[in-house]
């Protein structure tokens, strides 16, 4: 087109062609700066939020149990240890049976087999949350309060954490079902993680006489094993995290008891009962400072896990 | 053979059973539930459910029409909202990387993206409710887009730098410069990816329930205008399933039916899109 053109218009012309690119790379450059401004206002917004009850509890806001809306009185123990609680135990069903499945789709399972079934795991993580809620309500809490824990308690009742009254709500039937809500991460990335492992290693661990399951436990899963750890901790922020399904079946009851089968909270769980109805300004702000916690904690345990899977998607690669 | 060969080949197969026994076990408890679910919800639809305003509890029949149209609402807010951003930050981190701030967006979009929901809505609840003193489906929409954009920069990156150099070479060599290189020739050789990206967004948005409950609410009647608490399916399932009446359970299968048809659907056509594209 400037060819034509005088040298003048043609300077012009690149000018002006160069300003356009210029205001391009700008406009991109604000949004992108706008991501990075999103997260540092999540982090003020909490922060300012929750210093009302941080400062008029201090340390003692972690150490109470005591969490009474009418008098103004906010311990956030029984919530913190409701949360650890019930993701401990999805870990102790889900790491296991999930680790499992993996080995058994990466390793021994046809391809084809395996990527359909991959497929339709993953496929599962996308069912919505309060979903998975609806359904345990129906199903997992008359399961667990008229099957599983009556067995529990007259083959373990000896224990602490198998005694008193069963529910069917409470800190067992929470992690059930966030270890449910848990396996289609553990599975799918343990997969990847394991598939990552070259294929020599297995061939020179069969060549040397080792059996099919030698070879995978010593020698496949010890080369996969950050991806494998990264998988679970991806499993465990969404756990913490995990609000809904979790709310509509732990029992609402901000107390700590050793019982699994007690009634529990968590800390996502009273943010969504609460929050809408707070009755005040220090209620709010102690619920903000709930939500703090949980967001310092999902966000260590997030960046731990995708440096671990980063870790060995590089190695494999 | 000796006893410890025997004793390692018995371990090998007791143990290859047991992974598979892992599969199965993890395989038919997720497609038991969803079973359930797909059962209850036909058994509990009907063209009501499409039409009608939900009844008091107790009464019999009504619908969920509000909150079907309210989700659309506030998704439809929310991807408006969400997808220019999240688009124009993905290009600038494939296009434009280089010096600190595209490793510290990177970092910070991942953040964002494991920072669970509820949190996500405490921020639009400071940021809209507020200020102006009621819930509303702004709010809500705010709270989904929230959600929406890490997932949209981090997959519109992805796909842009998928796109081969040469393609950004040739165009460049043409006499392009870099603007409509990437307008013209990258973003357009990467747009199914793009769209897979948003489409899988736009689905998990869809079914988020924490971040609306004290942002856009619930609301009994149609919402007139954006700035009113505002029905949603997600949290119409949650009211409704911790009700103690057996009409609003069957409404509460109903509207589960829904929203897992419409986000496994959305699921399937963006994963359909991509292999579409990968072969």
């Amino acid at each position: 087109m400037a060819s034509s053109a005088k040298s003048t218009s043609f300077t012009a012309v690149r000018k002006s062609v160069q300003m356009g690119d210029e205001a391009a790379r700008l406009v991109t450059l604000v949004f992108a700066g706008g991501i990075l401004l999103i997260t540092l206002l999540v982090v003020a917004v909490l922060w300012d939020h929750s210093s009302l009850a941080l400062y008029k509890f201090g340390f003692h806001f972690f150490t109470s149990q005591n969490w009474d809306p009418n008098s103004d009185e906010f311990g956030a123990l029984p919530f913190v240890y409701g949360t650890l609680m019930t993701s401990f135990l999805a870990l102790l069903i889900a790491v296991p049976l999930g680790v499992g499945a993996a080995i058994f789709l990466a390793e021994l399972a046809p391809p084809k087999i395996s990527s359909i079934l991959t497929f339709l795991v993953e496929l599962l993580a996308a069912v919505p949350s309060v979903i998975y809620g609806l359904l345990a309500i129906f199903t997992l809490v008359p399961f667990m309060r008229d099957t599983v824990e009556p067995a529990l308690q007259s083959t373990l009742g000896f224990l602490p954490f198998f005694q008193g009254q069963i529910f069917g709500v409470g800190y067992l039937t929470a992690g059930v079902i966030l270890a449910i809500m848990t396996f289609p991460f553990i599975i799918s990335i343990s997969r990847e993680a394991l598939l990552a492992v070259p294929r020599e290693q297995r061939e020179a661990a069969l060549a040397l006489g080792a059996t099919q399951w030698e070879s995978t436990f010593d020698i496949v899963l010890p080369n996969a094993r950050l991806g494998i750890i990264g998988s679970i901790f991806l499993g465990l922020a969404r756990a913490l995290g995990e609000t809904m399904a979790v709310t509509m079946v732990i029992g609402n009851d901000p107390s700590i008891k050793a019982s699994l089968f007690a009634p529990g909270y968590t800390i996502a769980a009273v943010i969504a009962n609460e929050f809408a109805e707070a009755s005040g300004n220090l209620h709010l702000s102690a619920l903000v400072a709930l939500s703090f916690v949980l967001f310092l904690l999902t966000m260590v345990i997030n960046g731990a896990a995708r440096l671990m899977i980063m870790a060995t998607s590089r190695k494999g690669a | 053979m000796t006893l410890r060969t025997r004793w390692r080949y018995l371990v090998n197969n007791v143990m290859l059973a047991l992974t598979g026994f892992c599969t199965l076990l993890t395989i038919s408890i997720l497609f038991f539930i969803l079973g359930y679910l797909v059962w209850n919800g036909f058994t509990s639809l009907d063209l009501a459910f499409f039409t009608e305003l939900p009844k008091s509890p107790g009464e019999a029949g009504g619908g969920m029409a509000n909150a079907i149209l309210g989700s659309f609402m506030m998704v439809g807010l929310a991807t408006v909202i969400g997808v220019p951003i999240g688009f124009l930050g993905g290009v600038y981190l494939a296009e434009y990387d280089g010096g600190w701030l595209p490793p510290v967006v990177r970092y910070t979009a991942d953040l964002l993206n494991g920072i669970p929901s509820i949190v996500l809505g405490i921020v639009a609840w400071n940021l809209l409710v507020v200020p102006m003193k009621t819930f509303s489906a702004w709010a809500g929409s705010v709270a989904l887009s929230l959600i929406l954009i890490p997932i949209v920069v981090r997959s519109t990156e992805q796909f842009l730098r998928a796109v081969p150099n040469s393609l950004r070479e040739g165009a460049l060599a043409l006499g392009a410069n870099k603007a409509t290189a990437t307008l013209t020739v990258v973003v357009p050789a990467a747009r199914r990816g793009i769209l897979t990206g948003i489409i899988l967004g736009v689905a998990r948005i869809a079914g988020e329930t924490a971040p609306l409950l004290f942002t856009s609410l619930n609301n009994q009647f149609w919402a007139t205008s954006p700035n009113q608490p505002t029905a949603s399916l997600p949290v119409m399932i949650f009211t409704h399933a911790i009700s103690p009446y057996d009409d609003w359970h069957r409404q509460a299968w109903a509207a589960g039916l829904v929203l897992l048809a419409f986000v496994l659907i959305a699921n399937m056509t963006a994963r359909f899109v991509v292999s579409r594209n990968a072969s």
